[in-house]
This record gives structure tokens, sequence and C-alpha cells, in this order.
């Protein structure tokens, strides 16, 4: 059985800084793979190459058997694909429905369909202020909407860019919780991230991304075993 | 416990809230001369509030800010500089277009009150202080890189020689090393204790990376929803129950505090 | 008196109904696109144009004829705004949007064109409208009863653009793109439909405002500038994308300029000068605008300033005797044009302080150069001065409209301050054209001659050329002086260069007003080089005259302008001398020049350079 994502080959640029050279790993279905890395290796560039917010990237990246590099990001979420970005991104001025409403799509076969009812299950918070805008929430409250407004659009696969970064401790504590009952559902996560307790404790395998390549790909027990590799690519 | 000098930042009873809601609510704390204090608290507890009010950009309802003694309440961020008082930001804020040294030289001549001058070039100012500065941040090989092209840990290291050129009394840190490999931030956080205890600096910076607080800092002050609840050497603050409910958790996703 | 008052009230609501409309569309389309649409007032007088064809061929006496009319107007109004959207706009969503500005005003030169092209230079007088023929009676007064029909129209309009922002998908998703419309994209949302029919939307809205004037007010060529230039007004005084906003402030602007007729019958632009003014001081973001969110994704790129090297200064050396020697050998027709490529080249070098190291982008830079201009042609008129004296007035003119109209601007930052310059220098042009007993309004001011001794055309040559060499010398030297340096920092990071005690307002404010002095020393020259000033000095076509030469060259080295100018404005006095429908030619020419380089020239260059630097540094490091 083919992976449901895989990288091969991905080149990407920021403006005139190449990033990415070359980058290959694959996502197995219901999988979560944790994208390890200092900043600036190119984490979120993988990220946001695999949803289509990077300009022209070179190489191969495949969703279920179909090529997708180069596709608008539309056509790629549509495919099943949901973004959570690193800044949340929540539209501040609209309700917490209204997002909801923005991150709606079709109910898509073989992946769990959401409604907010079932979002508000997952995340009682949201459910107490449906009508509060975006901007009037919480950093944790935001992190959480997000995650809800790209579950609306019934992905199979999410990717999580930097869940953790700038929440507290007791906030990615529940943030770990709800990824795992996300793959109880049978979704596949792909999440960057640079804290490895946080990813040692949800993630089945770790790729280790340094400079724009792929340095490490392997289970995360083989991970927190090679102190190696662990010193040397991230610093721990 | 009082000391015969005013210790270097002040603040007492400080208050303010936005539409109704208290963000800071009486916070009142101190940062002696050469110590690094950290400010921590979850999301939304009023650190930033806190933080803009000391530097000027916020008017706090209630309360007072000293600066060595003297009131700095209210007054404006260009002003509360001039009176010695250094900045970094949570997102890296440098000039792109300029090198790193021309960075350094632009604060330098700011502070020598020179920046309105319309003739003589800018980039032959005030070259042996600059690098001086360079040379102390580890920076003084990428002297004449453009900004816009260094890794962001460099940035970091530039934001920290430009904070240093009014010969600061006080330096404001907002989460210093966010978005930094767990190495660079141990590196940045021990080259801002060792330059702030040469030159008697005080430090207060804000952080969630509990490993670069518990390390370095020689007090920490913990806020939750606009109120002080805990102040103390690390050791204190880890062990202190309300802490741990409101914001540390068990410790396992951050670390094992 | 109180009979008066009331009329005028009632006029001026009436008029802010098709204002709303314009500025409304604007609004919405900037928010989801993010592009300026200069060619919004064009859609406009489109609206209009489009109405009285189809109302006519219809029957304009039959109700059906002429509503129906009127509504297959507003619908190819909305085509018109897919075809541009679809054939330019879309292809140029990634390139920095003043180049996105320049092509909607490409547009507008364009379908100014095609208007005169279709329906001739005659005024176009319309139908009454059926059903709203006659008068209605309120308080004694006679009012016609269309002008009530179109108070109603402003509110009802804004009601269902509530109800569609509010209670329809569509209408959730368009708030959601203004605010991120790339998340909104990723989320799966079909961008490129998304803003197809936002812009058909806007330019339906437009169009209505402009079919709606037909029985009101006769169509003409000038309606697309004029209702721009208020519908910049009215957004800037209302809040940037704000609906209900842009209302209160048609309504505002509607009632002034009613008013305005009674008490400053010659300068009523004045009066709405003066309200706009006092808005902004009291509320800088406008009535109901939020503090501007600036556009995220593709930050600008910022390249290292640096002063030119050994070969760029010796092709300057070159360059520059080339000029000196130039008028030796070449006829004087060659002489006059180079004496005005001369001044332009100054002029382009003084907005360039704005927009390169100031970051400032001006729409109406021209304001600066047509006071320059009527600075020395009024001391003429007026003083009697001699050349030398009305030179000298001539920057001092511009230097102070720059201090006045800066001080606003600069509280103000990106699109929002660039359309504040453009109602500025609308507000300084209307004053040249209204104010006859002074400005001798349309006609100008003729006899504007120099002293004998520069009378000839190659001694004043070479007065215009060392005043230019020593103009752009000393802007070139600010601009690597430490002001120039904090101007820079101000620009690269506002918080960092104020957290570093610099006053980036103040700042900003001195460079407008060394900018205007630039300009008005240009703008001095060409009243002297012409003989004569008009009121199209300052209009809106010169200020993007400004804005080509500078992006043509390239904002991000100190020659750029000055070489944008001799290209620029070389290549347009040659482009009025082939063809009568030179706008056309012109508007095509900058459409397709920023879909082929959306980057622009340097830019592009900058780019491609760039990057194959880094990949060759990529190459070397694996």
């Amino acid at each position: 059985m083919t992976a449901l994502l895989e990288l091969a080959g991905v080149e990407a640029w920021y403006g005139r800084a190449k990033i990415l050279h070359g980058v290959g790993f694959s996502v197995g279905h219901g999988e979560v793979v944790a994208l390890m890395g200092r900043n600036g290796a190119g984490k979120s560039t993988t990220m946001k190459a695999v949803i289509g917010l990077v300009p022209e990237p070179q190489g191969s990246i495949r969703f279920e058997g179909k090529e997708i590099a180069g596709r608008e990001p539309f056509a790629i979420a549509r495919l099943g694909i949901g973004y959570v970005p690193e800044d949340r991104r929540v539209f501040s001025d609209l309700t917490v429905m209204e997002n909801l409403e923005v991150g709606r799509q079709p109910a898509r076969a073989g992946a769990p369909h959401w409604t907010p009812e079932r979002l508000f299950d997952l995340f009682p918070n949201l459910g107490r202020m449906r009508d509060r805008p975006g901007g009037a929430m919480s950093g944790g409250e935001q992190q959480m909407l997000t995650i809800a407004r790209t579950l609306m659009g019934n992905p199979r696969l999410l990717l999580l860019d930097e869940p953790s970064e700038g929440l507290a401790p007791v906030i990615v504590e529940a943030m770990a919780q709800t990824i795992r009952v996300l793959k109880g559902e049978g979704l596949s996560v792909l999440l960057s991230e640079q804290n490895l307790h946080f990813a040692g404790s949800i993630a089945d395998r770790a790729v280790i991304i340094e400079k724009g390549l792929i340095r490490f790909d392997d289970t995360m027990a083989a991970l927190k075993a090679d102190e190696a590799a662990r010193s040397q690519y991230l610093a721990v | 416990m009082s000391a015969p000098v005013p210790p270097v930042l002040e603040a007492r009873d400080l208050a303010r809230s936005f539409g109704g809601v208290k963000a800071v609510d009486g916070a009142s704390f101190s940062v002696e001369a050469g110590k690094l204090v950290a400010l921590i608290g979850p999301n939304g507890a009023g650190k930033t509030t806190c933080f803009n009010m000391l530097n000027g950009q916020i008017k706090p309802d209630r309360g007072e800010v000293l600066l060595a003694g003297q009131p700095i309440t209210g007054l404006a961020p260009r002003k509360i500089w001039r009176l010695g008082v250094g900045r970094t930001f949570q997102i890296t804020a440098t000039f792109a277009s300029m090198t790193v040294r021309e960075n350094v030289q632009m604060a330098l001549i700011s502070h020598a009150g020179k920046s309105w001058r319309l003739f003589g070039r800018a980039d032959q100012r005030r070259l042996g202080p600059a690098d001086a500065l360079l040379a102390q941040v580890g920076m003084a090989e990428q002297a004449e890189h453009a900004c816009g092209v260094l890794a962001y840990g460099d940035l970091k290291r530039v934001e920290l020689a430009v904070a240093l050129a009014n010969e600061p009394k006080l330096l404001l840190m907002d989460e210093p090393t966010a978005g930094m490999a767990p190495q660079e931030r141990i590196a940045l956080m021990a080259l801002t204790a060792r330059i702030a205890r040469q030159r008697g600096i005080a430090v207060l910076f804000t952080e969630h990376d509990m490993d670069v607080v518990f390390a370095h800092a020689d007090r920490v002050l913990v806020l939750d929803r606009g109120r002080l609840i805990a102040s103390g050497t690390s050791a204190e603050v880890r062990s202190n129950p309300q802490v741990r409910a409101v914001y540390l958790g068990s410790g396992v996703t951050s670390g094992g505090h | 008196m109180l009979d008066l008052v009331l009329t005028q009230t009632l006029n001026g609501l009436a008029s802010a109904s098709s204002l709303f409309l314009v500025a409304c569309g604007l609004s919405i389309i900037f928010g989801v696109t993010r592009i300026v649409n200069f060619a919004h007032g064009s859609l406009y007088m489109l609206g209009g144009y489009l109405a009285f064809t189809l109302v006519t061929w219809l029957g304009p006496a039959d109700p059906l004829g002429f509503w129906g009319g009127v509504i297959l107007a507003v619908l190819l109004t909305g085509l018109a705004g897919v075809l541009i959207e679809a054939l330019i706009l879309r292809r140029i969503y990634q390139a920095p949007e003043l180049f996105q500005l320049l092509a909607t005003f490409g547009v507008v030169l364009m379908l100014q064109d095609i208007a005169l092209a279709t329906w001739g230079p005659e005024d176009k007088l319309g139908p009454r409208a059926p059903g709203f023929r006659s008068f209605v009676i309120l308080f004694d007064n006679r009012f016609p009863s269309y002008e009530l029909f179109l108070i109603a129209v402003g509110p009802v309009v804004l009601g269902l653009i509530w109800l569609l922002f509010h209670r329809t998908r569509w209408g959730v998703l368009i708030r959601a793109a203004t605010q991120d419309r790339e998340m909104v994209s990723a989320l799966g949302v079909n961008q490129r439909l998304l803003f197809t029919s936002v812009f058909a939307f806007g330019a339906a809205l437009a169009g209505l405002g402009g079919a709606l004037q037909l029985p009101r007010e006769a169509i003409n060529l000038h309606m697309d500038l004029s209702m721009i230039a208020e519908a910049f007004v009215v957004v800037v005084v209302g809040g940037l994308g704000s609906v209900t906003g842009a209302y209160l402030a048609a309504v505002l602007i509607g009632v002034l300029h009613a008013f305005g007729i009674l008490i400053l019958p010659k300068i009523t632009l004045v009066l709405v000068f003066l309200v706009m003014a006092a808005v902004l001081i009291v509320r800088p973001h406008g009535l109901l605008g939020k503090a501007a969110v600036e556009p995220r994704g593709h930050a600008g790129q910022l390249f290292l300033l640096r002063p030119a090297d050994g070969a760029a200064k010796a092709f300057g050396a070159v360059a520059l005797g080339l000029l000196v020697l130039a008028p030796l050998v070449v006829p004087d027709h060659v002489v006059l044009t180079l004496t005005d490529l001369v001044i332009f080249a100054v002029f382009a070098a003084s907005l360039h302080l704005l927009m390169g190291p100031g970051g400032i982008t001006s729409f109406g830079h021209a304001a600066y150069f047509g006071l320059g201009a009527y600075g020395a042609a009024l001391a003429v008129k007026w003083l009697g001065s001699p050349m030398e004296e009305a030179l000298m007035l001539a920057p001092l003119m511009a230097g102070i409209a720059g201090a006045i109209f800066g001080w606003f601007c600069v509280r103000l930052s990106g699109v929002y301050l660039a359309m504040l310059t453009l109602a500025f220098a609308q507000i300084a042009w209307a004053t040249a054209f209204q104010w006859v007993d002074l400005t001798g309004g349309d006609n100008g001011i003729l006899g504007v001659w120099p002293s004998a001794w520069a009378v000839p055309k190659m001694a004043f040559y070479y007065l215009a050329l060392a005043i230019a060499v020593l103009v752009i010398a000393a802007l070139r030297i600010i601009i690597f002086a430490p002001f120039g340096y904090a101007l820079r920092a101000g620009r690269d990071s506002p918080l960092r260069a104020e957290a570093i005690g610099l006053d980036v307002g103040r700042l900003q404010w001195a460079a407008f007003v060394i900018a205007a002095i630039a300009a008005g020393i240009a703008g001095g020259l060409f009243a002297f080089s012409k003989g004569s000033v008009f009121p199209t000095y300052m209009a809106i076509p010169r200020s993007v005259d400004a804005l080509l030469m500078v992006l043509l060259g390239g904002v991000q080295t100190v020659a750029g302008p000055v070489i944008g100018a001799f290209a620029y404005m070389g290549l347009n006095e040659q482009l009025m001398k082939l063809t009568a429908y030179w706008r056309f030619v012109l508007g095509l020419s900058i459409v397709l020049l920023v879909v082929l380089f959306p980057r622009g020239l340097v830019g592009t260059w900058l780019y491609w350079r760039a990057r194959r630097e880094s990949a060759a540094q990529a190459a070397a490091t694996a």
C-alpha cells in the first residue's frame, strides 16, 4: 500500500533564499509523524510546500498517489489536506461559528466527518463562546479554534505547524491529548515541532530536517535511543 | 531587605484595563542592577500589557514605574529609551536594508542625538563603538552582512547589540529566545547574563521556555489574570502548587520540571 | 434661509448615494484583493455611458425600457469588472501593490480613449426617470422626486450589503478573505472565483452609481477621475474597509459639497479639505476605521542600499558630460525636450526620497510640482517678480504645502496614506481650477517668461541642468547621511526605530517637506520653460507620471528614478506625436509592462540575480 503523503526531492524558495534542497519523506495512513529541526531548518516551508503556499516548488509531492506539487492551495485542501499554520491566523473579526463556516467543506469518504457540535465535544471551551470574535480569545483558545476550523474541511491528513509554540505548558498537554483523539479517529498527522518532549509523547515517527535536507527518518523510539542524532540535529 | 540604593526598576501597583477587562491588576515588583528576572505566566495573563506599561507603549490606569528612583510613568517610549531602557522584541526587528554594523551605528547615532544630520556619510560614523559592541555579542565577523540574510539566532545577537547601544541601565526582553533552537537559547541567555553582570544592567524578560527561565533567572515572577501570584527563586516557584496548576502543569510535555 | 438649508441638505444626500456606491465598491475590492482599483471611477463612468446607450435604445419613456436599461448597464459594468480582473489583475496578485495600482491606472487610460472613441467628446444628457418626473412639495419647496429616490438608495444598499456579509456564506468568506486571503485559500476556498466575484460585485456597484446619475447629470469624459478622487476622500474619512463608514462619509462629503456652493462657491473643495482634516485629527483611521492591518504574505524585499561603485560613477559622469555637450550639436527643439527631461528627473528624484528611503507612497506628488509652478507664476503675475525671485518662491510655496499636507499624511501609513496624498493633490488642483480670480482657472496663467539672460533656449537649458544637478546631488547626500539612514530605519522597522529613539513620524514629515521643496523647484523651472502654468500640472495623470518614472527606474537605487525619468518622458513625448489615441497605447503599455514584469524592471533583475547567487551558494556548500 502506498503512503498517504510522499515527498521526493522537494526544493523550495522563500523570496530569494533557497530553503529546501531536496526533501523526501512520507506519512503513512493513520500515522502521526513529527517533522523536527531547528528554527530556519525548513519545517514550516515544507508544510507550506505541501499545502501549496510556497510558489513554484520543485520535485514531487504525492497525496494518495496524486501529484499535487504546484497546485493551488484550495485545490490541495479539497483533496483532503488540512493545514494549521504556526501563527494560528484565526479570523479575528469573525465569530467562532463564522470561523468554522469558512473551513466547512462537503463530507469526504474515508475521513471523519465533523460538524460544529462534534467539534464542541472535542473542544468544550469553544462551544461556550460561539458568538465571540476570534480576536477576543486567548492564545490557547485560538489554537483550538484554528484546529477546529481546519477539521471542518473533513481532512484525511492534518498538517500542524508548531502547535506547541508560545503556549503555556498546561495548554500544550491538552493539545497532546487532542492529537491522540484525532489519531484515534483515523486521521493522519504531520506536525512540525522543536519540542522533543511534546513530539515524543504523541508521534509514531520522527523526521529530522536540517538546512533543507532530511537527516534522520525513523521511529520515535529510535530517535529517543539515538543520542548522537538528538544532540547533532536537535541540540538537546 | 531595603537597599540604600533604589532598584533600577520598580513597578508599584500597576493596573490597566481594556474595555472592562482587567489585563493587569495591581502588579508590584522590582529588578536590581546585574540581576535577571523572568516574568512568566499563561497566555493572556497580562505579561505583554505589563511590559508595554514599563516601556511606555501603554499608559497605566493606576500605579507608578520608577527607573533608578525617578518616575517614568506614562512617558513616551522614545523618552524612556533616552533615560536608559533598552529593548528586544519577540519577533526580531532589525533594519533589513542595512548591514549588521549599520544597524548598530544607527542606534549609536541616535543615542548621540545626531540622527537629523543632513550631510556626512552615516556609515562612517561611530565605527569603533559599533565594532566593539558587535565583538561583545560575537558578531564582529558578520559586520558587513545584510541583516536580511542572517540566521535567526544571529539576528537575536544583533538585536542585543542594538539594545546595548544606549548604555542601558535596564534591558526589557520580550520572549528573547522564541523561535530559536534549544542550544542557541541557552547560549543567548548565557551571553545576556554575562553582559548584564559585567555592566550591572538589570534585565527583565518574559519567556515560555522553562529550561531558559530556570537556568538563568535570578528571580521568577508569575503572573496570572493580571495579578502576581508568586515571586521567588526558580526552586520556590517550581514547587509552588498554584503555579503548577495554572501554568507549569505536570511537566510531561515541557521537560519534566 | 431655512428652505435653502433644507434644499441643500436633500441635494447633498442625493449626491451622496452614488458616491457611497462607488466608494463602497472600492473599499470591498481593496479589502479582499488588496488592490486599490484606480479604474473604479472609470467603471462608474462606464456605467453612466452604458445606461445612456441602453436606455435610449430600449425606450426612455417606458418604465421597463428605462429601468431595464439601468439594470442591464449595471450587469454589463459588472462584466467589465470580470474582464479586467480575469485578463489583467489575476496575473499580478503577487506583484508589489504599486505595480498593481499602475496597472489599474493603465486601465483608466484605456477606458478613457475607449469612451472617447465610442461616445465622442460631447456630454450625454440622459432622460428623466419614468415614475420620478414629478416634484414633491416639502416645506413649501418643490423637490424632484428622483432626488428623494436617490436618497433612499444609499441606506437600502447599505442594509442589503450588511445582510449579504453576515447572512450568506459568500459574505462570510469575503470578510474572512479581507483579513487573511491566503488562509481562506488554504482552507479549500477557490480564491480565484472569490476574487472575480468580488471584483464583479464592486464594479457593479460603481456601475449602479453611474447609471443612477443619468437622469440627474450629464455623462462626460471627466467623470472618472473626479469621482475616483472623491471616492478616495470618502474611503479615507469613512475608514478603510468599513461599509457603514463609507456611507457616513459619503453623506458628510455630499452635504458639505452642497453647502460649500453657498458658503465658498469658488473653492468648495477647501471646505471638504477642512472637514477631512478635522476628522483625521480626531480619528486618524477615519470615522469607523480601525488601525490598518498590514497585508500579510510577501513582505517587500529589502535590498542593501550601497553608494554607487566606480563603474556606475563613471557612467554617471559620462552621461552628465553628454548632457553638457548636447546643446552644442543638437537642434533647438531637442534642447527644449532635454530641458523638460532634466526638470522631470528632479521631479522623479524628489518623489524617490519619499518612496525609496521613506517608504511612503505618494499618489499626489504632482501637487508640489504644480504648486511650485503656480508659486512662480503667481509671483510673476501678482508681485511682478523677476525669474530669479520667482524661482525662490516656487519651492517655498511647495514646501509650505508639503508641511501642511505632510503633517496629516505621516499619521497614516500604506495605501491609506497614499489615498490621502491623492486627495490633497486633488484639492490643490481644484483650487487652481476653481479660484479663477487668482489663478485664471482652466485658462491658466500665461506670460511666465525667464529673465532676459535666460531667454535663449540653450541658456535656460544650462540653468535647468545646473539646478537639477545641485538638487539631485543634495538629495543623494541626504539619503546617505544620518537623516537618510534614520528615515530608512523607520521604513524597515518602525517598531525598532522608535525603540532606539527615532521619531519616525517627524522624520517622515521632514522628508515630505524636503521632497515637496525639490518638486517645487522642478515645477518652478517647468513654468518658466513653458512660459505658462495650467491646473493640469497637478492633475492625477501628472502624479502617475512621477510614480511611473520612479518605478520604471526602480526604487532600489538612487540613480534609478533619474534614468526612469529620461526613459518614460522620452517615450511619452514620442507617443503623443504618433497617435491621437496615445492614452490607450500608453495604458496598454503600462498594463503589459506590469503583467510581463510583475516585479518591475530593476526588481526582476535583482530577483533573478539573488536567486542565482543563492543557488550557487547552496551548490558550493553542498
